[in-house]
Order: C-alpha cells, then sequence, then structure tokens
C-alpha cells in the first residue's frame, strides 16, 4: 500500500506546520463543533435559535478563514506542499482521531440516536436534535430528527469545504463548475427542496422524502411498498415522481452516461460524490493504487449490484398481488419483465462487447446472471419465498449492511484512513452500473498526449478511486475505467499536459501502444500493429 | 538464451529490458547503485514537497519483476572486462554476461569552484540527493537561506522545492535572463517575473566565485564573482546541468567522450556491449538533436529501439520530431518542433510572440522567413497536442495554416477559456505591420 508517512518527530520544527493564525480559525471552528457535541451530551443551551446559527456559523467560518489564510497569499497552481507529511492527511494521529470521532457519529445516527436526543413518540427532541427544531420548523414546519440534523451538517460540510475546494482550483474551470454543481445539487435537491416538499404534506396528501437527483439503486428503498403507496396515493404529482424514479434510470441515466460518460453523476450531482470531492479532498490520495485492490473492487462492487437487485425484485414482488384483473403488474409479469430485462443486457454484453470484458469480468457475469435465473427460476417450485430469503430479511440485511455500514460507518466515517471515494468505489451499487456502462458504451474517456508523459505519478498518486492513471498514460493508452468519476485531478495535477477528459465518438476509443508518439515511425507502425 | 545485463534501473534500462521480456526469453539482470526498484526521477522533487511519498514514485508494484522474470541486482558496477565479458562489483563478485547495456544516466556537473564538495553543498538527480536535502533542509530553522548555482530545469525545480518549505532561495543564474540559451526573450522574461512573484531571491547575470565554509566544514557562504558580495545561506544546490556518468567506462576498451560513443545502432566500438540514454553520446545526431540528450522519452525511446537490436531485429535510433515540456513553478510549457533563444538562432527562423495579459500564458511561433514553413512552438500556460504538431511538422505546414487551426491543437481542459482568436489578431497585426 502506498503508505504516507507521517513526521513523528517531536524536536525539530515541521516545515508544514499551520500558522498561528490557522491555529486560531482551527479553534473557532472547533467551538462550533464542540457547543453541538455539548448540546449532544444533553447540556440544555436557552436561545436555542442563536446558539444553533453560531455555532454552525463558527463552523462555517473557521473553515472559510482556514482556506482564505491557507491559498488567498498564493499564485494559483497546485496546492498540494505537504499533504504526505500532514498528520490529517497522511494516516497521522489527527486522521485516527477525526476518523473514529466520524465514525462514532455515524454509529449513534444510525443506532443510537435517542442518544443524540431523538424523543419518543409523542415527546418533544431533547439535546442535539432540540437544538435543530427550530430550524427544522423554519424550514419544514416540524420537529427536527436526526436524519435533518445529519441532512444540515452534510450540507453545511459541502458547502464550507466546497469553498475551499474552488479556492484551492481556482485555476482550473473544470474543477470550479464541478464543484459549484454539487453545492447547488446538496443544497437545493437533496436539502430544501424536499424539506419544503414535506410542508405540502397534509392530513389528505402525503408525500414521501424524495431527494429528487437520488437515484435507484443508489436509493434502494425508492420502489419499497410505503413509498409507492405514497406516491401513487398523492395523486398526479405521486404518479409523476414515481415514473422519474423509473425514468431515472432506465432512460435519463443511461443517454446522460452515454454522452458524458458517470461523471455527470458521480462528480456533478451526487451527494455522497458531493461530500468526497469537497470534504474528503484532503484524503483523495489515500486510495489503494495496488492491482490487488482493484480486483476486490470489481468482486465487491458488483456483487453489491446483485444484492441490490435481488433485494428490490424481492420487495416489489412481495407487494404485488396474482390477479392480473385487479392490477395488470402482477407477480408474474414482473419477475418476467425482470428476468427478460436481465437477459437482454446480459445477451447483448455477451454479443457485441465480449472481446472488451476481462475473463474474470465474463465468468463473473455468466455466474451471476445464471444465479440470478436459478433463483427467479425457483420461483415457480417454492412460491412463499422469492429467492429462498423473506423480502424483508433482504430488504433489512441489505439496508444494515450495504445502506448503513458501508455507505455511512466506513464509507465516511474513514476518510482519513482509507481515502474519500471507498464507498463509490467498493460499495456503491449506482457508480457500478454507471461503470459498467461508462466502459462499454459511452463516449467519455481520458486522453493522454503523445510522448510527453514522463511516469512521474501525480495521476497516479491523487486518483480518488485508485485507478493507476500512469500506467496508461505512460502507453499512450486512453484512460477508459468503469469506476473512474471523471473529477478532473489527474488531468489538473499532471505537470506536463498529459491528461485531457474528453467526449468523442466510439471508434478507438480503447487503444493502448508499446511504442509512444515521437519514436521512430517505422517501429511505432511494428509494434502497435501487433 | 543469451544474459543480457543493463547497468542502471532508469528509465532507459528499465525499458530495454521490458521490451526484451516482450520480445523474447533472455535471462535479464538490472544492476543499480541507487536503488532496489525502479523509481521515476522526475518525480523526486514532489517527494520533498510531501506530494508523493517515494512508493508512489515508482511505476510498477515491487511484484512486477518476478513476474516478468527480470532480475533486479543493487550493487556498484566498478569495472567492465569486455573481454572476458564479466562485470567485477565494488563487493570483489564478478558477473557474466553476453550482452551489455550502458544506461548509467548522469552525474551533477561541478565546474570547481572552491568549496563545492564541503557537507550542504549538493546537485538533485539521485534518491540519495532528496535524502541528503531532507536532512540539511528539513525546515526554515534549520536551513535559514538557500543558494541555488545555475539557471535551469533542475534549478528551478530546486528552487520550488525549498518555496515550499519557506526556505528563502537566492537562485544564482549566468544568464542575462532566465534559461535564454534555449527561450526566447519574451518568455525567459515572463519567466524571470513568475519567479521573481513567488518571492525567490532571482539574481540574474549573476556567477559564484567560491562556497566559504564553518569550523565544521559545513557550508556557511557564498561569494559572488561580479560584486563580491557574501550570502550567508546554510544549503547550496548546484544546478549547472548534468554530465554522463561513465567513471566505471572511462578505463575499459569502451570509447568513451563526454559519454558513451555509440553509433546510431546504439551500438558501442566493442561488440555485444550498447548505451543509451543520458549517458550515451550519438556519433552521428539527427534532425537538429544534440549528442548527449538528458531528456526522460529519449531514454526511453532508445529502450523502445535497442530492445529490438538485442532480440534480432537490428534497428537504428530515429527519433521523430523534436518535442519536450517542463513546469516552472506554477507555469507548464510544452514545445514541439525548434524554436531558439536568441543564441543559435538561425538566420532564416522568424518568430511570433504573442503573449496574455496575465503574464502566465504565451507562445511563440518559429517559421521560415522566406518560405514561410512552420518550424516550431512554445507553449506556456496553454497544453497542446503533440499528435497534432508532430503531424504538421511532418506535412511542412506554413505558419498562417498553423495559426489558423490552433483550435485543433488545444488540449487544456474542458471550459477552459481559449486564446486561438486573439492569438489569430496579434498575428495578422504583425503581418500588417511588417
Amino acid at each position: 500500500m502506498n503508505t504516507p508517512n507521517p513526521s513523528m518527530s517531536l524536536t525539530k520544527p515541521e516545515a508544514f506546520d499551520l500558522s498561528t493564525k490557522q491555529r486560531i480559525y482551527v479553534a473557532i471552528g472547533m467551538i462550533g463543533l464542540i457547543t453541538l457535541a455539548l448540546a449532544a451530551f444533553n447540556i440544555t443551551f436557552p436561545f436555542r435559535p442563536v446558539v444553533l446559527t453560531g455555532a454552525l456559523l463558527l463552523i462555517g467560518m473557521g473553515i472559510i478563514l482556514f482556506t482564505n489564510d491557507l491559498y488567498l497569499g498564493k499564485m494559483e497552481g497546485i496546492k498540494n506542499d505537504g499533504v504526505m507529511f500532514k498528520s490529517i492527511s497522511s494516516r497521522g494521529i489527527w486522521a485516527w482521531i477525526s476518523g473514529l470521532a466520524l465514525t462514532g457519529f455515524y454509529i449513534l445516527l444510525y443506532f443510537r440516536a435517542d442518544w443524540l436526543g431523538l424523543a419518543a413518540e409523542g415527546e418533544t427532541n431533547t439535546g442535539l436534535i432540540a437544538l435543530f427544531d427550530p430550524l427544522s420548523k423554519l424550514l419544514n414546519g416540524n420537529p427536527a430528527s436526526q436524519w435533518f440534523v445529519y441532512g444540515t451538517l452534510y450540507t453545511l460540510a459541502i458547502l464550507a469545504f466546497g469553498y475551499k475546494f474552488l479556492l484551492k482550483y481556482r485555476h482550473n474551470r473544470y474543477e470550479r463548475l464541478r464543484t459549484f454543481s454539487v453545492m447547488f445539487f446538496q443544497l437545493g435537491f437533496a436539502f430544501l427542496i424536499p424539506e419544503f416538499m414535506s410542508r405540502l404534506n397534509s392530513e389528505s396528501f402525503s408525500l414521501p422524502y424524495y431527494d429528487l437527483k437520488n437515484i435507484w439503486p443508489l436509493n434502494y428503498y425508492n420502489f419499497e411498498q410505503y413509498r409507492v403507496n405514497e406516491l401513487i396515493s398523492a395523486g398526479d404529482i405521486g404518479l409523476a415522481l414515481l415514473i422519474f424514479g423509473v425514468l431515472s434510470i432506465f432512460v435519463i441515466t443511461p443517454i446522460l452516461t452515454y454522452k458524458y460518460g458517470k461523471r455527470w453523476y458521480c462528480s456533478w450531482v451526487c451527494g455522497c460524490g458531493g461530500l468526497a470531492e469537497t470534504a474528503g479532498d484532503s484524503f483523495r490520495h489515500l486510495s489503494d493504487k495496488r492491482q490487488s485492490a482493484w480486483k476486490i473492487e470489481r468482486w465487491v462492487v458488483h456483487s453489491v449490484v446483485v444484492f441490490v437487485t435481488l433485494m428490490t425484485t424481492a420487495v416489489i414482488y412481495s407487494y404485488l398481488g396474482d390477479d392480473s384483473s385487479t392490477y395488470w403488474l402482477t407477480k408474474s409479469v414482473f419477475l418476467i419483465s425482470v428476468g427478460s430485462l436481465l437477459t437482454l443486457v446480459f445477451a447483448l454484453v455477451m454479443i457485441f462487447k465480449r472481446d472488451q470484458l476481462a475473463k474474470d469480468a465474463q465468468y463473473g457475469a455468466i455466474g451471476y446472471f445464471v444465479i440470478i435465473m436459478v433463483l427467479i427460476g425457483l420461483h415457480y417450485f417454492n412460491s412463499s419465498d422469492l429467492f429462498l430469503f423473506k423480502a424483508e430479511t433482504l430488504r433489512k440485511s441489505y439496508g444494515f449492511l450495504i445502506g448503513t455500514i458501508f455507505s455511512g460507518v466506513i464509507g465516511t466515517g474513514f476518510y482519513p484512513i482509507f481515502g474519500n471515494r471507498v464507498w463509490c468505489r467498493f460499495g456503491c451499487p449506482m457508480a457500478a452500473i454507471l461503470g459498467f456502462q461508462q466502459r462499454l458504451f459511452s463516449r467519455f474517456r481520458i486522453t493522454t498526449n503523445g510522448g510527453q508523459c514522463i511516469s512521474c505519478g501525480n495521476c497516479s498518486t491523487y486518483c480518488e478511486m485508485g485507478i493507476d492513471v500512469r500506467a496508461y498514460a505512460q502507453k499512450g493508452e486512453n484512460i477508459v475505467r468503469s469506476s473512474c468519476v471523471g473529477c478532473g485531478v489527474c488531468s489538473a495535477v499532471c505537470p506536463r499536459g498529459v491528461l485531457k477528459l474528453e467526449n468523442d465518438g466510439l471508434k478507438g476509443r480503447i487503444n493502448s501502444n508499446d511504442i509512444l508518439l515521437g519514436n521512430d515511425v517505422n517501429l511505432m507502425d511494428l509494434v502497435n500493429e501487433k | 538464451m543469451d544474459h543480457i545485463v543493463i547497468i542502471g534501473n532508469g528509465i532507459a534500462g528499465v525499458t530495454t529490458a521490458r521490451h526484451i521480456r516482450k520480445l523474447s526469453d533472455h535471462k535479464i539482470t538490472i544492476i543499480s547503485a541507487e536503488t532496489e526498484h525502479f523509481f521515476s526521477r522526475t518525480a523526486l522533487m514532489y517527494i520533498y514537497m510531501g506530494h508523493m511519498t517515494y512508493t508512489h514514485t515508482k511505476p510498477y508494484e515491487d511484484w512486477f519483476w518476478k513476474k516478468n522474470n527480470i532480475n533486479l541486482k543493487k550493487a556498484f558496477v566498478e569495472h567492465i572486462d569486455t573481454d572476458a565479458k564479466l562485470l567485477k562489483f565494488a563487493t570483489g563478485e564478478t558477473m557474466a554476461y553476453n550482452k551489455l547495456v550502458i544506461a548509467t544516466g548522469s552525474k551533477v556537473n561541478k565546474f570547481g569552484w572552491p568549496g563545492q564538495d564541503l557537507k550542504g553543498v549538493q546537485g538533485l538527480y539521485q534518491k540519495q540527493d532528496v535524502d541528503q536535502l531532507e536532512a540539511d533542509a528539513p525546515n526554515n530553522e534549520v536551513c535559514k537561506r538557500a543558494v541555488i548555482v545555475g539557471g535551469g530545469l533542475i534549478g528551478i525545480e530546486l528552487a520550488e522545492m525549498l518555496n515550499s518549505r519557506n526556505i528563502p532561495v537566492t537562485f544564482l543564474v549566468r544568464e542575462t535572463s532566465f534559461w535564454n540559451g534555449v527561450l526566447p526573450e519574451g518568455e525567459s522574461e515572463m519567466l524571470n517575473r513568475h519567479i521573481k512573484n513567488h518571492h525567490i531571491d532571482l539574481r540574474l547575470a549573476t556567477n559564484l566565485k567560491e562556497i566559504k565554509a564553518d569550523a565544521n566544514g559545513r557550508v556557511k557562504s557564498v561569494i559572488i564573482e561580479e560584486t563580491g558580495e557574501e550570502i550567508p545561506c546554510d544549503l547550496v544546490g548546484l544546478t549547472a546541468g548534468v554530465s554522463p556518468n561513465i567513471n566505471m567506462v572511462k578505463n575499459t576498451a569502451i570509447n568513451t567522450d563526454q559519454g558513451v560513443i555509440v553509433n546510431k545502432f546504439l551500438e558501442t566500438n566493442i561488440k555485444d556491449v550498447y548505451a543509451i540514454g543520458d549517458c550515451a553520446e550519438q556519433r552521428e545526431p539527427v534532425h537538429n538533436r544534440r549528442p548527449i540528450e538528458a531528456v526522460w522519452y529519449t531514454g526511453r525511446m532508445m529502450g523502445e529501439v535497442l530492445a529490438q537490436t538485442l532480440c534480432g531485429n537490428r534497428m537504428a535510433y530515429n527519433p521523430g520530431h523534436w518535442f519536450n515540456s517542463a513546469k516552472f513553478l506554477d507555469i507548464e510549457y510544452q514545445t514541439y518542433g525548434w524554436v531558439f533563444g536568441r543564441k543559435g538562432k538561425p538566420d532564416y527562423e522568424q518568430q511570433f510572440h504573442w503573449k496574455h495579459d496575465d503574464d502566465t500564458k504565451s507562445i511563440t511561433v518559429a517559421y521560415h522567413k522566406v518560405s514561410r514553413q512552420f518550424l516550431g512552438i512554445n507553449t506556456f500556460g496553454i497544453r497542446m497536442k503533440h499528435k497534432v504538431f508532430d503531424q504538421w511538422l511532418t506535412e511542412q505546414r506554413d505558419v498562417d495554416y498553423v495559426i489558423a487551426h490552433l483550435k485543433t491543437a488545444n488540449f487544456d481542459p474542458e471550459f477552459y477559456a481559449h486564446y486561438e482568436k486573439a492569438i489569430r489578431s496579434a498575428f495578422q497585426e504583425q503581418l500588417q505591420s511588417v
């Protein structure tokens, strides 16, 4: 593993230490955080709206002032000085402390929200959650929940660290536009719009919480019974949302991914990606670059896709009826459609794109396809439980293992240890589906620039997805990888202008050269033609 | 099956080994005294700056060598016996070879300055140089000021490195303007300003007279030739270029001059002994190229060619159009074809220069005064495509075509501002005023 070297020196002054000013700004932010922590320990503050506003402002101010001091005095350019020496970004003591603190927060959030002050039914909130009541009431008219607290802090993190990223890359318009985009989608689509939407709810009309940019299977609960029921009973608007949810994954997503690669979602829109690119930016180099990590990634992430497909199929199946005269979508119609769709995708890929799949990918695809089909087939012999387990068991296990532990506790809590895209790389089924398409059927690729690569490795080091970009660049080979989220940082940190993210035709997209431009023309022809 | 022994695990030697392995099952041994594994020398600066660790600089994981059956040996070659085809190591051990590739790279130039071997005086070329720098200049308390001697590509890298740790730098440059032996005036002057904007104390037309020692034999100060000024410092970086590292070849039957003399097949005067990369000196250089090219990609290309020869397809080293790139602090530089500085500029070469108002972007296009044939381009702060310029040079396009189609060559990231229009109108204005 590429292990950075945090300095353990006690005697000599550190070259990349914080300045006095920067320490003060860190302290300002910490006061805000500590205020929230005190509330979590059930200290009741008077003037809650003032305290909450103050705490959030202090956190934001701390980050913004720190950023200004860090970057504004310097000329525009790459700002990675000392990354491998600073404790927080090189798995030093501060990295472990913040990793544990974050992980702890996630565990409370998911499993012991009552410790954070979440009220039991019919009572009033206390502690940290009560502190957020005024803001929650202002936005949606109801008291806060642990998810409202989380959403608010999440949005604050993306906005404040987004500002940091904007300043860090102020010479790079691609990075700036992308960051404005994730900040906009987080604040508007993930935070404000759903809150306002829930304001519309009444006795007779109720919409489920719906972040429009959150698409199945990332939003694995989107088609669960209670949501579908609520949507259908909410009339035209609800139905429109339901149709939008289905179109998102089957129509809108494939079109956009074909045109721009999966980056349109993963590094421009997605909330998980948004946090990774802003608050997680300082940890992007911690991703594991070893080839062995890539092998594990491919198996794990695609297994999650299979899991979520089975789980969702089972859940929808469980609440559908058998009688086609009451509703056209019966259990059988649904299962046959799922089976046909999977067969169609499988057949198309195996017929047209087989040569682009590595051996293990082919085996994996065949293996998983057979498993799913056998499970669907079993239904006709054993109709009580689809896929051997109860749908509810599948749903609960997925929610716990993938939705909670993987995406939250490990994915975000361990930013400072494993890097900022662990979830996106190893766990996100949405990323896997988009990536599958990006690899096989998309105009997107990263191109290289003739013979200019000097193999320095900045690109690979700062790839948050752990792609060994240099391995391609030094062969003059386009980078066409399913995991690439198109953050553009490899291109930004390249000192020789070698890498460029592009959308172009499918022909010649995947190329491989043993001899690069610049050498004898005959040799290039001789070797590259083979 | 031959035993091919390669001395040097830099880009030239390693490329040779990799391509031999692709083509054959010869036994391959790579010898290096510097590091156990191949790393990217060009990334050394990033280790000190904290952008990367040493591990990150290795283009291949450590299992790669065994998997590809390439033997690595960490040893220092002291002597080559070309009659017995035997290498003698510093430890007294020996190794027999059938074919020998000398790819020993460069060493730092020292021009006999008094005090050049004191403690705290160093160059920047090897892995050991970065370790030394970490020891001697960990921060600005231990190293209160550094003086860099020699204004080339390594000099400015070293200045950037020390600057990243807030160590004050005085940069002594012999020329009247930074790197103007290579760059045209406008570009060189833009870089002077850029260097000064980074708070680096750039001293142009200034030579080093001597380096003074303290009581412990450590550097204490330098004396300037022109003014006699004494500049106190704790570190002196010698970056006045590099030359072939061929000490172990000097007392052998292999012909040397500056470097190991090779013909266009990269063969030395001794059968089965070859030399490539920085240490090789071409007897007949091609296309305006210099006999010794200490450039990353030429090392790679020689390795690619030599592997063919060693595997039975004898092939001449015949590089295409000249190109190169570098980064000066925050300004990226690329060049395709030939653009000369004032020194060495041929009579027929005319230049068109455009510079952006922000003083970080510029281009210079060189063309033939009479035929208007495009000769080359320097581009600063704007990325351009190697492939396009290579093609235009081959097709012998004229300058008007190149300026009109500049957009085709742009390689900047998406959404970046474009300057082709501004460049075109500046070019037309210049035409009218001539």
